[in-house]
């Protein structure tokens, strides 16, 4: 009988794996006794962190896309669809074409994050963000005519994706408006829920007094409840107000609703044992990525390193061993700190991050990562 | 390890989550609750034990208590 591994969501976490997958099973897969099937709700892999270089007019929106099926090897079959249900107990999957239910042995939730400007009233309105093609070719539009006034970056939504992602923001824009003679007419706020302007300590510590060597304005225990779009203000839960002229936020975030729905997670969030990955509320179900609740940043590096992890685990197990693969998480950013130079972090479950001086060498290294990025999709690197 | 007699009417199960984790998700309880909610924040990081008063502070929230379960912190909060 074959055993049938099904992985929804087709991003770095789902592509890795499924690639991983064929690579370890290539052989029981042949031999018609293991099937490995994506399922993804379009056609397209979207590589994200592209989005940061599209708002700064460095790269392209269509830089971020490949077609999934180009990315996959040809033993995994890919269905493009939108699962709508997860029946645990039955092992099933209802999709929303097709009158079949999907059965599995082993399911891996790989669905990721979304923004939900939408959650913070006025945001929608009165807000930029980075996070999708649509809403960062809105705001390099909005940056290339802004000349002067209040630039504000909120950080509204933690978790969020991409943990460096806002530090790297206004890093990236002090330089960008320099470059183009117009910083000294755009003051620039950087905010952040908690007392510090990280939430990682030694990353808050590398920050602070570069914002201050650049002048850039920070607020902390910054926790915005709603944005008037009229008199352009931040409001927040701590009683302050902040006027802008460019919002720039890192929306609220919540995983698929599909999660919700099967009973995995209030927020979208699967509960997993952080080292299997493991669904602490279903059988046979393991999450990675985003979507994973694990004490460990929303960052591709993760989504990456855990699919190896369960790639792993799953490999053991269709071959009747007991698995013994455990993540430890491993943790991997690169921080623009400015458009030539940038440092890096590395971290996991045991060992906080440590931050080295910025140099133009890493700058390099995030650029060439992100272009060798189709090679880690492809399970290469 | 002490008792405690508050009874809360929400509990947030934070243990195992390392900072900033505890003080985002009692905010964001905090966001959606009524005035008047008592919260009970679960925590096994150390560090809650003074961010989340230092907030409670600067937000104008009320710390009810502190109770130490001996492997995690139960820590009492009421949206005013």
């Amino acid at each position: 009988m074959t055993e049938r591994i099904v992985i929804v969501g087709g991003g770095t976490g789902g592509t890795v794996l499924a690639n991983r997958l064929t690579d370890e099973l290539g052989d029981e897969i042949d031999a018609g006794e293991v099937e490995v099937t994506l399922v993804n709700e379009t056609e397209d892999h979207v590589y994200k962190p592209v989005f940061l270089y599209v708002a700064f007019g460095q790269r392209e929106v269509a830089d971020a896309k490949r077609p999934l099926r180009e990315l996959l090897d040809p033993h995994v079959d890919l269905r493009v669809d939108r699962v709508v249900g997860v029946d645990t107990d039955a092992k099933e999957l209802t999709l929303q074409t097709g009158d079949t239910p999907m059965s599995y042995d082993h399911l891996v939730l790989a669905t990721g994050a979304r923004v939900t400007p939408g959650d913070t009233p006025g945001l929608v309105e009165a807000g930029h963000q980075f996070y999708n093609a649509e809403g960062a070719a809105k705001l390099r539009d909005a940056l290339a005519t802004f000349e002067e006034g209040h630039l504000v970056l909120s950080v509204i939504g933690s978790p969020h994706m991409c943990p460096a992602a806002p530090l790297e923001f206004v890093f990236m824009a002090d330089e960008w408006l320099r470059e183009r003679g117009r910083r000294e007419d755009v003051d620039i706020t950087y905010t952040y829920p908690i007392n510090r302007v990280h939430g990682l300590e030694s990353i808050a510590e590398w920050a602070k007094p570069r914002f201050e060597e650049r002048n850039i304005n920070y607020e902390t225990f910054f926790n915005v409840e709603e944005v008037d779009p009229e008199t352009k203000t931040l409001h927040t839960m701590e009683g302050s107000e902040l006027d802008f002229d460019l919002l720039v936020a890192i929306p609220e975030h919540s995983g698929d609703q599909l999660v919700i729905d099967a009973g995995l997670g209030d927020q979208g969030w699967i509960a997993v044992d952080k080292e299997t990955l493991e669904a602490t509320e279903a059988e046979d179900v393991y999450a990675i990525g985003d979507t994973a609740e694990i004490p460990t940043s929303k960052a591709g590096s993760v989504a990456h390193y855990a699919a190896g992890v369960v790639a792993d685990r799953l490999a053991a197990t269709v071959r009747g061993q007991l698995p013994t693969a455990r993540f430890d998480g491993k943790t991997m950013c690169f921080i623009e700190s400015g458009m030539d130079s940038a440092t890096y972090v590395s971290f996991d479950y045991e060992n906080a991050p440590v931050v080295r001086d910025e140099s133009t060498f890493v700058h390099w290294a995030k650029l060439a990562y992100n272009e060798s990025y189709w090679l880690t999709a492809r399970g290469l690197l | 390890m002490s008792e405690s007699e508050i009874e809360a009417d929400v509990t947030i199960d934070s243990r195992g989550a390392g900072c900033p984790g505890p003080l985002m998700d009692l905010i964001g309880k905090v966001k959606s609750a009524d005035a008047g909610t008592v919260i009970e924040l679960q925590t096994s990081d150390e560090g809650s034990k003074d961010d989340v008063p230092e907030w409670l502070d600067k937000a104008g929230h009320e710390l009810l208590d502190v109770v130490d379960r001996g492997d995690y912190w139960s820590i009492y909060v009421q949206k005013v």
